[in-house]
């Protein structure tokens, strides 16, 4: 256990400094910081001695190293375009970012996993085969399409729902959410479903298929042969044992979700990290282009490591030594 | 595998055939088993002919469009934000109606079109090249040169291909002044969108490449003495690009809607010049006023495009399934 605890925690921090060396050199290759950050009059001196100031005078390895240690304590330096600390920006925006992912995982998880029971229970009715083919059609299309033909239904055409922004926001301490006003939860609607959506077809699909799978099993004929009712045999026994990889599969989506949030920020006008992302590549704003590459790659490499511990926990195959050689991290 | 693809080398026609004189080309191709597959499927031909119909409209888009987008003098802002011709108020000079700056809508879509396709062409083609390479070297070499490219591949993956793109359009428009990059978007959104999906090709081509190399024509290849490239490029290459034709169609659909999204999202194609993204972008400025067809167009045509090539995808990665049969 302690092993593999060590192997999986290696390889996460060998991961991260890849990543890490990446966004260094995205500071190396691009611009020149000392440009960015003083004026047109700035005197040769001046700059010279921002540059001792900033370390850039340093050899490249003392300078990576500064950087890890730093980016590990959460500095990202100074945005050179909100001349604002990169974490402090982050903070800021990270609720708006959260609560949409989660309303977007949870809106997908209590649509898709009915849909996906009902799919592979009725595999030749009707209406499987209308959601199937529905399915389809949602993956095709782009998310920013879905969420403009959303906007256009429910808040040009209907009127319903707000268009953009996250209507009024609640202060909880330094967490502002959307959960606690009327308008704020009309915000979120609209948005969570447009990021949602990819996730309940994926969540629906792998259910369907998992579900005709584990209806052929022994347990299954033995459960009805014990007289059970349908409900028991289809939601106690079947729809339990489709769950493992289901959870699974969730759990690494989510960080896809807070990704994929960049472009449904975009067609909201959220004001979360994806929208202050996508700006900065606009303009190209290192720092905040960096902090945000460490900050995905780092939720990505968290769950991946509670997954994997998971595994460990629910297949007891895995706690047989893996063959040495194996694993190059 | 290649057998299969490639009809003209079909390897055992069946002795009544060579009895009855030898079938013309046309012929062992319509009885092939993946021609046959083809004509099973309804869904399938009506994928092959709606992309086919994308493809050749796009193409021929000068000789097709009514009217140029980039003719300023035949633009009349005059005839801006018109309703498509059905539409009482609509212009029958205009079929689907007219954008905000009077450009004929089917004409911009046609045009805008062909940057899509060929964006995706371009990018799709990048990642092949660069993902077979790699995955070939990585599988016939192996040892740390194959560590290194798989584990790189490995981190790839697991960061959202939309996410690298950003990334590498930012550090490139950092890199280029705003003119060159515009100029350049072109080779720009290749580099990105190929650079996103090169690790499936590479992972791909490894694994088949694993197997090959220990077959016994590659070890009479050695005996001979070629060398290490002209076994891998000669002998391992043409028997490991099966696979590889339908992770190219499956990638085109997501090249093409990573393109749409880039652009959309205001890193792609300058909102000037006409792409499917752009056009749906500013398209959502109008849609408040009622201005639905300059968004609604645009986006049926990406939707169908994309819906049709992963349709042909999947059709493609059936029918060369032998296992699937």
């Amino acid at each position: 256990m302690i092993a593999f605890l060590i192997r999986r925690l290696l390889q996460a921090i060998a991961v991260m400094a890849v990543v890490a060396l990446c966004a260094f050199f995205m500071f190396q290759f691009v611009g020149d910081p000392v440009n960015q950050m003083v004026g047109e009059d700035a005197t040769n001196e001046d700059r010279e001695y921002l540059r001792e100031q900033l370390g850039l005078n340093d050899p490249i390895p003392v300078q990576f190293a500064n950087f890890a240690i730093k980016a590990a304590q959460g500095d990202f330096g100074v945005s050179y375009q909100h001349k604002r600390k990169v974490s402090i920006l982050i903070l800021e925006r990270m609720p708006a970012t959260l609560e949409l992912a989660v309303t977007a995982a949870i809106i997908a998880a209590l649509l898709g996993v009915p849909a996906g029971v009902y799919t592979g229970l009725r595999r030749f009715g009707f209406t499987s085969k209308l959601i199937m083919t529905l399915s389809l059609v949602g993956i095709s299309l782009p998310t920013f399409l879905i969420g403009i033909l959303l906007i256009y239904l429910f808040a040009v055409i209907l009127g319903w729902l707000p268009s953009f922004g996250r209507g009024e926001v609640v202060k909880l301490g330094t967490w502002e959410t959307n959960y606690l006003s009327v308008s704020g939860l009309k915000s979120i609607i609209l948005p969570a479903v447009t990021l949602g959506l990819f996730q309940m077809t994926f969540i629906m699909r792998l259910i369907r298929s998992e579900m005709l799978e584990v209806l052929r099993a022994d347990f299954i004929k033995f459960a009805r042969a014990r007289g059970l009712p349908n409900r028991l045999v289809h939601y106690g026994h079947a729809l339990k044992n489709t769950l493992v990889p289901v959870i699974t599969i969730i759990g690494l989506q989510l960080g896809s979700l807070i990704a994929f949030a960049i472009i449904t920020e975009t067609v909201f006008q959220w004001p979360g990290m994806g929208q202050l992302f996508l700006q900065a590549v606009q303009v190209v704003d290192i720092p905040i282009m960096a902090a945000y590459l460490i900050l995905i790659a780092f939720f990505f490499v968290v769950i991946n490591l509670i997954v994997d511990m998971l595994y460990y926990v629910v297949d007891p195959r895995l706690r047989v030594d893996l063959p040495s050689g194996g694993g190059h991290g | 595998m290649v057998e299969q693809t490639t009809e003209s080398a079909h390897p055992s026609v069946p002795v009544t055939e060579i009895s009855a004189g030898l079938p013309s080309t046309w012929h062992r191709i319509w009885d092939s088993d993946v021609f046959y597959s083809f004509r099973a499927s309804k869904v399938t031909m009506v994928a092959a002919f709606v992309t086919f119909m994308i493809f050749f409209l796009a193409t021929f888009a000068p000789l097709v469009a009514p009217h140029s987008p980039f003719d300023v003098a035949t633009i009349d802002l005059m005839d801006a934000e018109l309703p498509p011709a059905w539409e009482a108020e609509g212009d029958q000079r205009f079929l689907l109606g007219t954008d905000n700056l009077g450009r004929d809508l089917w004409s911009t879509i046609l045009y805008g079109t062909r940057i899509s396709l060929v964006v995706g062409f371009l990018s799709v083609i990048f990642g092949l090249v660069v993902g077979v390479s790699l995955g070939l070297i990585s599988g016939y070499v192996g040892g740390f040169v194959d560590a290194f490219i798989m584990r790189v591949a490995e981190i790839q993956l697991s960061i959202p291909s939309i996410l690298i793109a950003l990334l590498v359009a930012g550090t490139l428009r950092g890199v280029l002044s705003a003119e060159a990059y515009n100029d350049a978007i072109v080779y720009v959104l290749v580099l990105t969108i190929g650079t996103s999906i090169w690790p499936q090709f590479a992972r791909t081509v490894r694994g088949s490449t694993l197997v090959e190399r220990n077959k016994e024509y590659v070890l009479a290849a050695r005996v001979i003495g070629l060398s290490r490239l002209a076994i891998m490029v000669r002998h391992v290459l043409p028997n490991v690009m099966g696979p590889v034709l339908v992770i190219a169609t499956i990638n085109l659909a997501i090249a093409i809607l990573t393109e749409a999204t880039l652009s959309f999202l205001g890193v792609g194609v300058p909102p000037t010049e006409p792409s499917l993204g752009t056009m749906i972008s500013e398209g959502q400025n109008y849609l408040f006023s009622g201005l639905w067809w300059i968004t609604i167009f645009p986006g049926i045509v990406l939707a169908a495009l994309v819906l049709a090539v992963n349709l042909l995808g999947d059709w493609l990665r059936d029918a060369l399934n032998p296992k699937l049969r």
